[in-house]
């Protein structure tokens, strides 16, 4: 929304960042989602996670395809500039925008139609570029805006609103983002800030392609009896694969956890992810075993969360191209334009 | 036998195997004669296929600069046993049938003058390798040419040359190979030939180029920073162009970095979708594109003309619809960019007529684009795209800046008390624009292609939304001031009767009037180069009594156009279509339009009778 000037009505005594914000200065217009929607309690983690790591909400770009969850990205981040795309093809317009501007931060935020249906191929080349951005994908395993219809999320046998059955095998993100290279991967559920946030602030802090699917249950179309994306049906098959810390440059890592199950991953800045593992089996430092985790989790009907997978040597799409390190945009004539006596060799080249 | 007598006035084509090598041994040829300073229009008209079919290459050769294609051969290097019949009947009476004669042939035509060379049976002879030896046949023939048609051998070696710089051990056996023909022909092949070129001076200032070449280059001056594109025929050059000169010019000399950012995307949605992400954030990108592509760019083409985001789109139009002939040629996606994607939509639309102005349409597009904040179509075509034409030397002005539009820095934000991005402040529709990171406080807002009021917030007001869209439409009715104008083949009209075309019809426009006016019909001409009309186009229909419109498809989609903007009545308007996938030749034109002239002249008498 074009910027108005926000009204000076907080709290005198609220909590203020390393930039002297609020949580306030990092929220959005007021929501139009159903009462209850998880994608708002995904809003509140984002704006958490941007005051927490004292984000400049003016170098943060949020961009969103077409669905309830791509109406998210205007309930957070008044002063980012948004952009709503077409129905799942956000990942080549955030492509674009990458490359014309490095300096950015950028979330994508689409849900399981827009990614997982309309969207798929677009979502895997991102992932295959290593496209550097934090994409979100709220996954409702349905259809709400349209009222109701199964998404290629959905787990196989499970029951519509209206008592229908779901007849196709689900399509699990996390597993075709690892697969594809993509460099972080985790998944969550809405209603555990407490594993969601820290996410988020590392998945921003990642240089490379981060997707973190979000299990977030539509309060109206999908939070019945035989539905698997519930709240009900996640608390109860929920496995938290890790905790993790994402700690700054220069911070002291505080977290404390049990001996021998502790790694710390160094990200490309300096910045340090501390991860406990909760499961011995799983290690989200090898591709092969991750994707193995998922796949025999998915037999015993749980649902893995936390972060799933992590390569932190990963090179992003700009690095990839080998572009400048002064953003696209920036270049002038002067950069860009070879000049009249360039043009007199080239005429001379072709006569 | 009769034999063709022409000096620097002739069509010569070549039969080949595509994949035998043979298109730059032909390539080395026009430019041989274009070198002796005559003008030149090589046109290669090949398969959708990589090895195997028949493919030709087809030479104009014209003093008076008559570069359209022209059906009739007066000279045939048939070196496809394949397409023999083919060749042989498509040749002028009197002309010249070179071909391999290591196995003969007879020919079943009496009025022609057959030309034995045997090539393969020379070159079995003189290189010991069979790998490579075939591929000198075809330098074998450019040297028996040379000789029949005195061209200076000195022009191929200069140009064997610079073709193997970097592999000099290629040089001497093509050499070889080239005087082995030319050597052949001074012994065997005495006065077998009456074309010859004779050295001219015509081709001073001018370059031999293709469109996409100079469309690639032409986004290099014109700043683009991102190029975003899925291979597609014929507009694939384009692409490749921009990258080759991008390694050339911009790459830092001391980082080693790009300032550019090259894409090969999954598809066409993706590569647009890339662009305009890029001219959203503010660095000027493009696509390139054709027919097929233009189809699946249209959802994302309507968000940028909705959302008022700039981007340039390359569509070098081949033979449609569907996948249609993607090696030939049409003007056939007029309407379908005009009026890209669902809903009201209307685009800006350059159409350039030769290399130069695919160089200066493609550096102008990003500043038109960035001007109007919406999507500019650059439609250029097979024929320009992808053939070599002779035309002017690019030029550029380097005091010349880049038109970046109404965009808003920090220090205008700041001066600003409020800010909408869809206001129309200066009353000519045009809106101010922010770019993301420019501001701490100010100008963030939110991109939509849904319903948004002038401060891009979301809405479902009708009234607002019909508001929204008339400043849309006010603003594309003003852009013909940016665009190109018209240009006249007169400097004042002196018909009743007017023609109005545009793109690659050009290379064949000066003969076809030249013929009108040699039977006794003169014709005033006017090309438009751009879209939406200006007053010009409506003053020129205005000024005749009737108006031939020529174009290469078969729904006349450059009439509807007019009609449909100008409320022209259909009557005035008179079609003059090719649309076989082969360029449009000047007899093609002048025939139809002097035969309409005549059955309007017999049904005029007959109403007199009457």
């Amino acid at each position: 929304m074009t910027y108005i000037i926000k009204p000076a009505n907080h709290h005198p005594n609220l909590e203020r960042n390393e930039l002297g914000l609020t949580r306030r200065d990092y929220e959005g217009t007021i929501s139009t989602l159903c009462a209850g929607c998880g994608h708002d309690s995904i809003s509140a983690a984002v704006i958490e996670a941007c005051y927490q790591l004292s984000l400049s909400s003016d170098q943060i770009a949020k961009l969103s395809g077409i669905g309830c969850s791509s109406k998210s990205p205007s309930y957070f981040l008044n002063q980012a500039h948004g952009f709503n795309s077409v129905h799942g093809r956000m990942p080549s317009v955030a492509t674009g925008a990458n490359l014309g501007n490095q300096d950015l931060l950028y979330m994508g935020v689409s849900g399981d139609g827009d990614t997982a249906g309309i969207g798929i191929g677009q979502f895997m080349h991102a992932a295959r570029r290593q496209l550097n951005i934090t994409y979100i994908v709220e996954n409702n395993g349905t259809y709400g805006l349209t009222k109701g219809q199964f998404s290629a999320t959905n787990d196989q046998g499970a029951k519509s609103k209206y008592g229908e059955e779901n007849l196709f095998a689900p399509i699990d993100l996390p597993t075709m983002a690892i697969q594809l290279g993509a460099g972080f991967v985790g998944r969550s559920f809405s209603g555990d800030k407490d594993q969601l946030v820290p996410l988020l602030k590392a998945a921003m802090q990642f240089k490379g392609f981060s997707l973190i699917d979000i299990i977030s249950p539509c309060v109206t179309f999908n939070n019945h009896v035989g539905s698997t994306k519930s709240y009900d049906h996640i608390r109860e098959h929920n496995e938290s694969v890790s905790s993790l810390d994402f700690v700054p440059i220069g911070e002291e890592i505080k977290a404390s956890y049990k001996e021998g199950s502790k790694i710390d991953v160094p990200l490309h800045d300096g910045a340090i992810i501390t991860l406990e593992k909760l499961s011995k089996k799983y290690n989200p430092l090898d591709k092969g075993k991750a994707i193995q985790g998922l796949n025999e989790a998915e037999k015993d009907g749980k649902v893995l969360t936390g972060l799933l997978y992590i390569n932190p040597k990963v090179k992003d799409h700009a690095e990839i191209l080998n572009i400048a390190n002064t953003p696209l945009n920036q270049f002038k004539e002067a950069d860009l334009c070879p000049g009249k006596s360039k043009l007199a060799q080239i005429n001379a080249s072709l006569n | 036998m009769n034999k063709i007598s022409s000096t620097n006035e002739f069509v010569i084509k070549f039969a080949n195997v595509n994949g035998s090598g043979s298109a730059s041994a032909n390539q080395m040829f026009a430019k041989g004669v274009f070198r002796s300073g005559i003008p030149v229009s090589p046109k290669n008209i090949f398969p959708s296929n990589i090895q195997g079919l028949p493919t030709w290459f087809e030479i104009r050769v014209s003093a008076k600069g008559y570069l359209g294609r022209k059906a009739g051969i007066d000279f045939m290097v048939a070196m496809n046993p394949q397409s023999y019949n083919q060749d042989v009947a498509e040749l002028n009476s009197g002309g010249y049938l070179l071909y391999d004669s290591s196995w003969k042939r007879d020919f079943n035509r009496e009025d022609i003058n057959i030309i034995e060379v045997p090539l393969t049976a020379l070159c079995v002879e003189e290189f010991p390798n069979p790998k490579t030896r075939l591929l000198f046949k075809n330098l074998v023939y450019v040297g028996v040419l040379s000789n029949l048609m005195k061209i200076n051998k000195n022009i191929f070696i200069e140009l064997i040359h610079e073709q193997f710089q970097g592999k000099e051990k290629l040089i001497a056996p093509n050499i070889q190979a080239l005087e082995l023909g030319f050597a052949y022909a001074e012994k065997n092949l005495n006065d077998a030939c009456d074309i010859s070129v004779k050295e001219e001076d015509l081709t001073k200032g001018m370059i031999l180029t293709n469109g996409n070449n100079a469309g690639g280059l032409g986004c290099v001056y014109g700043g683009a920073t991102v190029c975003a594109w899925y291979p597609i025929t014929p507009s694939t050059s384009l692409a490749e162009s921009y990258k080759k000169y991008c390694d050339q010019f911009r790459v830092d000399e001391k980082t080693g970095k790009n300032k550019f950012a090259f894409v090969q995307a999954e598809d066409e949605l993706s590569s647009i979708g890339m662009a305009i992400g890029a001219n959203w954030n503010g660095a000027r990108a493009f696509t390139a594109t054709s027919g097929p592509g233009i189809s699946l760019m249209t959802e994302f083409v309507g968000l940028a003309y909705f959302a008022e985001i700039p981007v340039v789109i390359f569509n070098i139009q081949r033979g449609g619809p569907s996948t249609g002939m993607p090696t030939r040629t049409q003007q056939s996606d007029i309407l379908s960019c005009a009026y890209a994607s669902h809903g009201d939509t209307k685009h800006v639309m350059l159409i350039p007529a030769d290399p130069k102005e695919c160089f200066e349409f493609a550096a102008d597009s990003f500043d038109i684009s960035d001007r109007l904040q919406t999507p500019v179509f650059v439609l250029s075509d097979l024929d320009i795209g992808m053939n070599d034409w002779t035309c002017p030397e690019f030029e550029w002005d380097d005091k010349r800046k880049f038109d970046r539009g109404k965009v808003l820095s920090k220090n205008d934000l700041d001066e600003l008390d409020s800010w909408g991005r869809y206001l129309d402040i200066d009353g000519d529709g045009i809106p101010y624009r922010t770019l993301p990171g420019t501001h701490p406080e100010k100008g963030a807002y939110f991109t939509r292609g849904s319903s948004h009021d002038e401060y891009a917030r979301y809405i479902e007001d009708g009234e607002i939304n019909a508001k929204n869209l008339s400043r849309i439409l006010k603003k594309f009715a003003g852009a013909y001031s940016y665009l190109p104008k018209p240009t006249y083949k007169q400097d004042t009209n002196a018909s009743s009767k007017g023609l109005i075309y545009f793109g690659s019809t050009e290379a064949a426009m000066q003969e076809s009037l030249d013929l009108l006016s040699s039977f006794g019909y003169p014709i005033d001409a006017m090309r438009i180069r751009s879209f939406p009309f200006g007053p010009e186009v409506w003053d020129f229909i205005d000024q005749h009594e009737s108006v031939y419109i020529v174009e290469q498809n078969r729904d006349a989609q450059m009439r509807i156009l007019i009609m449909a903007e100008g409320e022209i009545n259909p009557l005035k308007l008179i079609s003059i279509l090719c649309f076989d996938g082969a360029p449009i030749t000047a007899k093609f034109i002048s025939e139809s339009i002097i035969e309409h002239l005549d059955e309007q002249n017999i049904s005029q008498t007959a109403e007199k009778i009457k």
